[in-house]
């Protein structure tokens, strides 16, 4: 296959911008890439070679996605990647759906109680759905408060091993 | 009329921003007073919610007006005053005890879930896109309201009287969501809009359920005010804006 000269460059390019990515985590939650959790949307170069990165807020007043931004920036340029472009997208919106199955044993391990699959649009007026204690794996829980140390975690109590624990919630 | 030209539609955006901006600033202000440590975070990131969603909108606001090299959302929020500010009366109210705070907020919530579930299906996909998180965040709004509303109704003599004061005096506020002016007419024949009319059967029947299971009374019909959808305000809202645009009013241009 004959290709032109520039071509294999730009892909090298590509692929490594996409490996420097995959190291980028995030920073409330440093177990996790901002991969696993579904915020890195699309990498790919423009035709004048600049690499654009489209990410995904998840919580609309999630005050991390500023130094979200910022992180990606710094992980290029540390790779030598100066030619590059952040960009947000809104649209579909991020759901915690899109948080992958290894990325919720990870978020088990490190003591949040990952977000149920799927039951992020209930019109419940008065529910509490069973959240399993992170560390016991008790089902015996209750809830302290739907809204947590940040945006994306409500806060919850084990009844069994009395130990307290973030839930990641559900949208 | 029906006509949905750039300046229409950023006035439909305005709208729905400047009620998130100003609720979302009115939770600012129970930083460090809430009752409880879990309310004070609770507050605060209803807050947030709130102000993330309008500044999704602004941003928007701004690349439909064309206007990018002009102003920025910052300009919006910090710039305006208050006949410039569009946002529903019932979310500039002060916020008084928390009865009044939390009932405000069931009423809010509940009118903001049926809409931003209806601008999903927004012609617009940014908006679509937006509502789409707003919607989900909205819901744990409404049920951390309803919640409340259950203890302080269903709950102490003082607390039920505190409650129903709330309702009754926030009531005349509630008119106004539901009102299908030009420009939310023009928005909704375009496809940007919402059927506030719709809204409107959704809005009672949650608020009738949450105040029926909390022992309170749903209001009579009453006269409503409205105005806010036009730049006509309460005195509530100059003071607001005095508070919030202090810094750049006071030294133009600051910044962190």
């Amino acid at each position: 296959m004959v290709a032109t000269p520039t071509q294999p460059c730009a892909d090298v390019l590509l692929e490594r911008a996409k490996a420097v990515l995959d190291q980028v985590c995030d920073p409330e939650i440093p177990v996790l890439t901002i991969r696993d959790i579904g915020i890195l949307r699309d990498v790919r170069m423009d035709k004048d070679g600049t690499i654009e990165v489209v990410i995904t807020p998840t919580y609309s007043g999630c005050p991390a996605m500023g130094m979200i931004a910022i992180e990606v920036e710094l992980a290029l340029a540390k790779a030598g990647i100066d030619a590059h472009r952040v960009s947000l997208r809104h649209s579909p919106p991020w759901t915690t759906d899109w948080i992958s199955d290894d990325a919720r044993q990870k978020l088990r391990a490190y003591g949040i109680a990952p977000p149920n699959k799927g039951s992020n649009s209930k019109r419940a007026l008065f529910s509490d759905e069973v959240i399993a204690c992170p560390k016991c794996g008790s089902g015996d829980t209750e809830k302290i408060s739907e809204f947590g140390s940040t945006a994306c975690k409500a806060h919850y109590r084990c009844l069994s091993c009395r130990e307290p624990f973030d839930y990641f919630k559900c949208i | 009329m029906g006509d949905f030209d750039a300046n229409t539609r950023f006035e439909h955006l305005l709208r729905l921003a400047d009620t998130n901006l100003i609720l979302g600033h009115r939770m600012s202000e129970w930083i460090g007073k809430s009752p409880i440590l879990e309310e004070e975070l609770a507050l605060t990131n209803i807050g947030l919610d709130l102000i993330g969603q309008a500044r999704a909108l602004y941003e928007h606001a701004v690349a439909v007006s064309g206007e990018q090299g002009n102003r920025d959302a910052d300009d919006l929020v910090f710039l305006r005053d208050a006949h410039e500010y569009k946002n529903l009366l019932l979310v500039e109210r002060e916020n008084g005890d928390f009865a009044h705070t939390m009932v405000r907020q069931l009423f809010y919530s509940a009118f903001a879930v049926p809409v931003w579930e209806a601008l999903t299906r927004s012609v617009d996909t940014e908006v679509a896109g937006i509502a789409g998180r707003a919607e989900k965040e909205s819901l744990y709004h409404l049920r951390h309201a309803s919640e409340w509303i259950l203890r302080m109704g269903d709950g102490t003599q003082e607390s039920h009287r505190r409650a129903q004061e709330a309702v009754n005096a926030l009531w005349m506020y509630t008119g106004e969501m539901f009102d299908m002016d030009e420009v939310e007419t023009a928005a909704l024949e375009a496809g940007h809009g919402v059927d506030l009319t719709e809204v409107r059967e959704d809005w009672e029947h949650t608020v009738r359920e949450v105040l029926t299971t909390a022992t309170l009374d749903y209001p009579e019909d009453c006269w409503m005010l409205k105005g806010g959808r036009t730049g006509k305000h309460t005195e509530h809202l100059g003071h607001l804006l005095s508070d919030m645009q202090f810094l750049q009013r006071a030294y133009p241009g600051q910044k962190w």
